[in-house]
């Protein structure tokens, strides 16, 4: 099993002919990711890296039977990227790009409420590893391996070095998901961790949180009796409080956000807190 | 863009927000005279921080030569570690209320947020907290702004039915700063309600979204060399680095934000103080490593700098060559340590030994040596 993306997923790369969707999508397909097509605007009718290119995400979805996509369109046309894979008719849309604009995706989330069965992951994430089976995005496959631990972390770089850890450990992975690390994003901590717990094959479960929002605080509710054993990280306990000038932000999101008070959260719901990446891999050796 | 108080009050002017007469000086002299011109003035620091007042940056002025003593001592002087540039020298205002305004993202609900409340002034933060009820919010269909009945709605809300005529056109004009602007914060507090019952805009803040600063290249041009930042994130900004500076003596560099924060997370558990926060993303190519380098090396304060590289497809024989090449180019002498990983990790380490650079295993285990080396 897995979540979200498995061999069989049909997947469309918008952004193919692009640098880093060139390169992105040659290390997708290495690693047996069903890429039928992309999307290139001027460049239909091509073939590129063996798969056609469509002008448009309606065209590969109709010749090729694409169910997800992955985004790699520079930050000033990404957001009508999402929108145009959701609205032609795509079940999960992993936007790796980063730099959108923020009121460009709360107008993309409103969007998405006019598409239940879309599932948006990012912006500004690595995307979606399921090891041995394929990747949406750009975590590197080389660190995994196959197993039951679920992975979901706001962070890039973070995420790969956990992933790393937990195989020389022997600790196998089911999912790895990067949510990404911008403010206003699809997939929320809770929402991949709803799916985890309905997956058999997940049976742990790595959490790698960031200061500022409360979607880890919401994660750590719902993580309280769950059946995953679970082990939850958070970067920037040491980080400088940004400089403030007004008192809205204050207003809105009050005391919460700081990495202590997602680690009392955690603590409280009895999900262990890791100190490092390292500890990460002990605790869930342990349990 | 965190733009200064002037400059967010010539912004929302031009969108139809009313605010008083008002004048920027650089020198006591040119405060002098906006005095003259304008009558008793408010002579306000033009920092990119909140707190001024408190910290001395904002006093009133009767007569030019009041205006000229308050420019001396407030132009130059320090408010959290900003100098101040200059002042902006405003008609004071007779004040009969208070009332709070702000426009800002509430990441939680993914959403815009319009808050209002009767109850404005510096202790708003004090108000959320202890009688959230008395904030009215309003969270605007993003595709389509604000309705008149929403606002409305929203004023009746927050009890100020009184001032609904004029308050509801203000909140339209102020919105316009998340749309024609990218606004992530537009807030005005205080809105004065003047004793000639008339709305005006006493302080205003408005921070832009970088990530849409290329559709507002005016305003960076307007506005961008006005604000005297510290020098090594000036220097950083200006190699395209993701640089801010902390106040430790141990220089850090990074790829990815989650990482780089955690690593100045393992620097400070290991003892150590990070002088900077140094993200230099996905790939870790020479010169940017080199650019990083220089810059972290501009600080006097930096005894030793940690670099943590996890490499995901770059291979780690040829970073670890990028950064013997950075180190020599620059001349460093200062103890450097690198934790290595990814590809081709041995190798790297290797050419790191050879060099005299302190490999480490673990990102932990170089954070412990770092210190170590610059106790």
């Amino acid at each position: 099993m897995a979540i979200l993306l498995n061999a069989e997923t049909r997947v469309v790369i918008q952004g193919i002919t692009g640098r880093e969707g060139t390169f992105h999508t040659q290390q997708m397909q290495a690693l047996g990711t069903r890429v039928v097509g992309g999307v290139s605007p001027g460049k239909g009718g091509t073939t590129h890296l063996g798969v056609p290119v469509f002008d448009t995400v309606a065209q590969a979805v109709r010749d090729t039977g694409a169910q997800a996509s992955g985004i790699f369109v520079p930050a000033p046309f990404a957001a009508d990227a999402i929108m145009e894979a959701a609205a032609a008719g795509l079940s999960l849309v992993v936007c790796i790009t980063e730099g959108i604009p923020i009121q460009d995706m709360i107008r993309v989330k409103a969007f998405l409420r006019e598409y239940p069965g879309c599932r948006l992951v990012g912006p500004n994430c690595p995307g979606i590893l399921t090891p041995g089976q394929a990747k949406i995005g750009i975590i590197p496959q080389r660190f995994a391996s196959p197993g039951p631990v679920g992975v979901v972390s706001r962070s890039g770089t973070l995420t790969y070095e956990t992933v790393a850890a937990l195989t020389a450990a022997g600790l196998g992975q089911s999912s790895v998901v990067g949510i990404g690390g911008d403010p206003v994003l699809g997939l929320s901590f809770t929402d991949v961790i709803e799916l985890f717990e309905r997956d058999p094959e997940t049976s742990h479960l790595a959490l790698i949180g960031e200061i500022g929002g409360s979607d880890e605080e919401q994660a750590a509710e719902r993580l309280r009796g769950s059946r995953l054993r679970s082990v939850a990280f958070i970067s920037g306990r040491t980080a400088p409080e940004g400089k403030r000038m007004g008192h809205a932000g204050a207003i809105v999101s009050g005391n919460r956000g700081t990495a202590r008070t997602k680690e009392e959260a955690f603590r409280a719901a009895g999900v262990p807190v890791a100190q490092t990446t390292d500890q990460i891999v002990e605790i869930l050796a342990r349990s | 863009m965190k733009l200064l108080e002037y400059q967010a009050k010539e912004v929302l002017a031009s969108l139809g927000v009313p605010i008083p007469p008002g004048r920027v000086a650089r020198t006591p002299e040119e405060a002098a005279a906006a005095c003259a011109d304008l009558g008793p003035v408010a002579v306000k620091a033009q920092v990119p921080v909140g707190g001024r007042g408190k910290a001395g940056g904002v006093k009133l002025a009767r007569t030019p030569d009041e205006a000229e003593h308050a420019g001396s001592e407030i132009i130059g002087m320090d408010i959290k570690g900003h100098r101040v540039p200059l002042v902006y020298c405003e008609a004071a205002l007779n004040i009969a209320r208070e009332i709070y305004l702000g426009i800002t993202v509430d990441r939680d609900r993914r959403a815009n947020v319009v808050m209002l409340s009767a109850r404005g002034g510096i202790d708003i933060e004090q108000v959320a907290e202890e009688t959230p009820e008395a904030i009215a919010r309003l969270y605007p269909d993003p595709w389509r702004g604000p309705l008149a009945f929403e606002l409305n709605a929203l004023v009746w809300d927050a009890q100020l039915g009184e001032h609904v005529r004029a308050l509801v056109p203000l909140i339209g004009q102020l919105y316009r700063a998340v749309t024609e602007y990218d606004a992530m914060t537009a807030e005005i507090n205080p809105l004065v309600v003047t004793g000639e019952g008339t709305l005006v805009a006493g302080d205003a803040k408005l921070e832009t979204d970088d990530n849409a600063a290329f559709r507002h290249r005016d305003l960076e041009l307007r506005y961008g060399g006005v604000v005297e930042g510290d020098p090594f994130e000036v220097e950083a900004k200006r190699r395209n680095l993701t640089y801010v500076s902390l106040d430790g003596d141990i220089g850090v560099i990074g790829n990815g934000a989650g990482l780089c924060m955690g690593t100045l997370d393992m620097v400070e558990r290991a003892g150590g103080r990070a002088a900077n926060f140094c993200d230099i993303g996905g790939g870790a190519r020479a010169e940017v490593v080199e650019n990083a380098l220089a810059v972290i090396l501009m600080n006097p304060k930096v005894r030793g700098v940690l670099i943590n590289v996890f490499g995901g497809i770059t291979r780690g024989d040829e970073v670890a060559k990028g950064l013997v090449k950075a180190r020599d180019s620059l001349g460093m002498e200062l103890p450097l340590v690198v934790r290595l990983s990814g590809t081709n990790e041995e190798e790297g380490r290797e050419i790191l030994k050879q060099h005299g650079i302190t490999p480490g295993a673990s990102g932990w285990e170089a954070a412990q040596k770092i210190v170590e080396l610059t106790r």
